[in-house]
């Protein structure tokens, strides 16, 4: 079935599976907002035991994703791999040390002797929500701006700043900085709206309801700034393209706006993505208390489309998707950082697990959510969080 | 590149690096594999006796089984990344090959437990108990999944298979999928892993409920808990030790020099005897191999070349045959490997640039010196060949640890379930302060047994191909030196978190009831 497909098309087909766990990964970050919210939307220790609580079923997914997204990017295309965790060194340690203190922290938090203190376990919940949102979108901008970092031909990559990648977020001096925060902000306060519609989602509580809404509002306008501002700046800056037949690595203007005009399918996605988050986010607001509870299901998609499509956007049509500003021709692209023929063939077929593995997760979630939490499930739970 | 074109200490930090998280992840991951079975063994005894005991043992163990967990999973993480982060030029090097078990274990393995592990913990009262009963399963079977996946990717650095060498992209290339998976390596060590981490988790469960024993508390969930724990852990151990015996005899054909070193052989010999217990007086250096002495030692005779080759009499190399050579018994000396090394690297070199000018015949004979002598790519980045010797005593030691270890444990197993049945556990006192002082050696156990493995096998990340030194990351020390403190901080702050938690739980369990 795979096996007759051309190298550049089985390049193709690990790209969008990388596209689409990007976008599933960005929209289960909503697990990360979730926690910069806890003493938001919480007043009481009961409200916040809800709210952990409620998350506390999900983390490990979203942590899941991230770890399976690295291993489908080490398989597929290995030389991003290297090129971009040897390189970018200090962000990517930054992101794991934020990921290694949440993985404790639910299930430590409130247990009995743990040493550290209920504080201290949410605040490293806190560190992680703010850190996996920012510097994970950040760096996803970077498949726009570029990096600074060149390949030799025995495919070694040396990354050419002293700064291990955090100049990519605080050199600011180049513009393109400013561009790649805005997409970490934009990530965050995004990551802040899905946790906001979620609680509304499976929590059975008039106050957290309605708190919750309130802050789906009031994160809303900065999300939409830093969004808007990243978009645009994608639509007209100069992108990275390369040459089907020399492989050679160019500079043109408005390149993703070309890409977008040259493939309609992906204009459309995301135009639709964009429009289902702001749906969802108009029903939790304005609309019915049942169409609140629904709001999730339609931002969470929506997120997942639009991501998908930035992702198909920088990879697709000959654009060089991890470009060296520092040295155009070792930029990477699907075709010279991907893997062999082979090895792609093989992880196609593990990747017709896909599906069930989707379709188990539904199922289980679904058997889990008939039940909302509610305060008397937290008392009466001796497992809770 | 030569050895000393490499920044040494840069090398050393990223090891030291790899070997704490690798060490740290270790301690909790064999608990995992372990009692996320006999988790599922008690809740299946539970559905159906019907018995509220068996739910109560059930869900005590599985709170500790979750706080285990979660530093297990925090720990992972950050290992994954690293192949990254710190070993990039391996990423390429390997990464056509390597990298797809470590995704197939994401989508197979971590997807299964993450999500079933949330209904085995919060859906008692939310899901049927056939589905949780399922999903408890499911755990265990996640689990495990995931070992069999990153220990296939371990087993192809020790026995490299089912590749081969692109001179165009200057890296392996995946050949043969079913020979990485089916490697005898990779089973061997699989079967080894999960039966050890079986007996570990064996051993846990027996030692706290000795504990709970000597205390005169819980007493019908304790004496509930050391049988099955005994019988799961006899099977299981008396299956480890096979297969670890199984695991040596693969070392011995693949691997000559580790198991050369596991037995500190220095000089090799027919009718081989086994080191049964050893000491070394001067510690040999890789520059002086020679210049070790041995202080008192246990032989059994013929043993050694049994266990090699399944015959008292077989040759075994020791380390100077594997150095120096023996045209008696075949063996190419390093010095031979390290000159056919060094013609494919130079070879290689050739055929890329013959490439760049397009001087196809050059570049065919290139290709031809090149393939003709891969088989020893690696050596070539070396001069002496004694800088290819692991740490003889440190692989020496932490062998003989564990495997004295392992034939303890069948006998602890075996007493524990003999008074077990005859229901006299709490009046032999004795052999629950062994079942509870067992508890720490177990991890010993494990952890030697890494060591082995993973020193044993140095210089070498990929075996005979890629050398340590050449698979770092271009990246400065000081940035590994900072991560390495952080890592033993952060990691020693939440061990000591678990342990007091996990401490806290097992004392404060309040007697469930006396059938
Ligand atoms: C409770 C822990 C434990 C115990 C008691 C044993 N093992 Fe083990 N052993 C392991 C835990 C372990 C391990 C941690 O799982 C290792 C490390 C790497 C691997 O594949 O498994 C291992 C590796 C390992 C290796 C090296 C494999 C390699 O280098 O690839 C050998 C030869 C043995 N074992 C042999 C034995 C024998 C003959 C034992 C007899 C009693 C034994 N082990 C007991
Ligand atoms: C969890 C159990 C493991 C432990 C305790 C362990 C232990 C170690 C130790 C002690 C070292 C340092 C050796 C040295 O530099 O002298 C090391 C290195 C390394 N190990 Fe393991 N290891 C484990 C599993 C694995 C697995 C499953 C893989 C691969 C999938 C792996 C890959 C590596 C790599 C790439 C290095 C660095 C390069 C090297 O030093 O050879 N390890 N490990
Ligand atoms: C050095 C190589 C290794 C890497 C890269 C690695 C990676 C990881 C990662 C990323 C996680 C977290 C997964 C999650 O999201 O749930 C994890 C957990 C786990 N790993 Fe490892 N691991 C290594 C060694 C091993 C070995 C050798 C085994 C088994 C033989 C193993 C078995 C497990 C298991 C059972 C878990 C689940 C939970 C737990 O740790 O308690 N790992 N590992």
């Amino acid at each position: 079935m795979f096996g007759n497909l051309s190298y550049l098309a089985l390049q193709q087909y690990w790209w969008a599976i990388i596209a689409l766990l990007g976008g599933i990964l960005v929209f289960m970050l909503f697990v990360q907002g979730g926690q910069t919210l806890l003493y938001t939307i919480g007043k009481t220790e009961t409200d916040v035991k809800m709210l952990v609580n409620s998350l506390g079923r999900k983390w490990d997914l979203t942590f899941t994703s991230l770890v399976v997204f690295g291993g489908a990017a080490f398989a597929s295309f290995p030389l991003f791999y290297s090129t971009s965790f040897g390189g970018a060194y200090w962000v990517w340690m930054i992101i794991l040390f934020a990921f290694i203190l949440q993985a404790v922290s639910y299930e430590y938090r409130t247990k009995a002797h743990n040493w550290l203190g209920t504080k201290t376990y949410d605040t490293f919940l806190f560190i992680n929500g703010l850190i996996g949102t920012v510097f994970l979108g950040t760096a996803v901008a970077t498949f726009f701006t570029g990096s600074l970092f060149s390949v030799n031909a025995m495919h070694h990559s040396f990354w050419q700043s002293p700064y291990r990648g955090l100049e990519l977020a605080l050199n600011f001096g180049r513009y393109a900085t400013y561009v790649n925060l805005s997409l970490g902000l934009a990530v965050f306060f995004l990551a802040r709206i899905l946790a906001s519609l979620y609680f509304m989602n499976n929590i059975d509580d008039e106050t957290i309801m309605e708190r919750a809404r309130k802050q789906v509002m009031k994160n809303t306008i900065p999300f939409l700034v830093f969004f808007l501002f990243f978009l645009i700046n994608v639509l007209v800056m100069k992108g990275f393209n390369y040459d089907p037949v020399t492989k050679i690595v160019g500079i043109e203007s408005f390149k993703y706006l070309h890409n977008l005009l040259a493939m309609p399918v992906v204009l459309i996605l995301l135009l639709l993505g964009i429009v289902m988050v702001l749906w969802g986010i108009f029903r939790a607001a304005f609309a019915t208390e049942k169409c609140g509870k629904k709001a999730i299901w339609f931002s969470g998609a929506g997120t997942i489309l639009t991501v998908f499509a930035l992702f198909l956007t920088v990879g697709y049509h000959h654009t060089a998707f991890y470009p060296s500003v520092f040295d155009l021709q070792s930029s990477l692209t699907i075709q010279n950082a991907s893997s062999s023929k082979y090895t792609l063939t093989a992880m196609s077929y593990v990747s017709l697990l896909v599906p069930v593995v989707v379709a188990y997760i539904w199922y289980a979630w679904s058997q889990m959510n008939k039940t909302p939490i509610t305060k008397k499930e937290m008392e009466e739970d001796t497992h809770a969080y | 590149m030569l050895m000393e074109h490499f920044n040494l200490a840069l090398v050393d930090w990223s090891r030291a690096q790899f070997a704490l998280t690798a060490l740290y992840h270790w301690l909790f991951v064999p608990l995992t594999l372990g009692t996320s079975f006999i988790i599922a063994i008690m809740e299946t005894i539970y559905v159906k006796t019907g018995k509220d005991i068996w739910k109560r043992i059930t869900k005590f163990w599985m709170v500790l089984f979750a706080i285990n967990f979660a530093i297990g999973v925090a720990t992972g993480i950050i290992l994954e990344f690293e192949f990254g982060t710190n070993w990039s030029n391996y990423s390429w090097f390997v990464g056509d090959i390597f990298g797809a078990p470590l995704a197939i274990e994401g989508i197979m393995a971590f997807f299964l437990e993450s999500t079933f592990f949330a209904v085995m913990f919060f859906g008692w009262n939310k899901v049927s108990k056939g589905f949780h009963l399922t999903s408890t399963w499911l755990v265990a079977l996640g689990s495990n999944l995931s070992a069999l996946w990153i220990l296939v990717a371990n087993a192809w650095m020790q026995n490299p298979v089912g590749m081969h060498f692109n001179p165009e992209t200057a890296r392996n290339e995946m050949v043969n999928f079913w020979a990485v998976l089916f490697s005898p390596t990779a089973i061997n060590k699989f079967l080894h892993t999960i039966s050890s981490a079986y007996v570990m988790s064996a051993i846990f469960v027996l030692g706290v409920s000795a504990w709970f024993l000597l205390k005169k508390r819980n007493q019908a969930l304790a004496k509930r808990s050391m049988i099955v724990a005994s019988t799961f852990g006899l099977i299981m151990s008396v299956f480890m030790v096979i297969t670890g015996d199984e695991s040596a005899r693969e070392v011995f054909r693949v691997q000559p020099m580790k198991f050369a070193s596991m037995e500190g052989l220095y000089h090799g010999q027919t009718d081989a005897p086994l080191t049964a217990v050893g000491f070394f007086t001067k510690t040999p250096k890789p520059e002086a191999p020679n210049a070790n002495e041995w202080g008192p030692k246990i032989k059994i005779p013929g043993m050694l070349s049994y266990m090699a080759a399944l015959n008292t009499h077989a040759y075994v190399p020791g380390i100077n045959d594997l150095i120096h050579g023996n045209t008696a018994h075949n063996i190419i000396s390093y010095y031979e490997r390290i000159k056919m090394g060094k013609l494919a690297i130079a070879a290689l070199k050739e055929f890329q640039l013959a490439k760049k000018a397009a001087n196809d015949s050059v570049a065919r004979t290139a290709l031809k010196t090149f393939e003709a002598n891969y088989k020893y790519f690696g050596y070539g980045y070396y001069n002496d060949p004694h800088k290819l010797i692991p740490d003889v005593p440190l692989v020496f030691y932490s062998f003989h640890t564990m495997v004295g270890l392992g034939l303890l444990f069948v006998l602890i197993f075996l007493l524990t379930l003999i008074y077990g049945l005859k229901g006299k556990l709490p009046v032999k006192r004795w052999i629950l302060y062994v079942a509870l002082w067992a508890i720490p050696f177990a991890y010993l156990a494990q952890e030697a047994g890494w060591m082995v493995a993973e020193f044993g096998r140095q210089p070498w990340v990929v075996q005979n191909y890629m050398p340590t030194l050449s698979a770092v990351s271009n990246i400065n020390q000081t940035s590994v030196i900072i991560t390495f403190f952080l890592f033993g901080v952060i990691f020693t702050v939440l061990l000591i978190a678990e342990i007091k938690i996990m401490l806290n739980q097992i004392k404060q369990l309040k007697d469930g009831g006396q059938q």
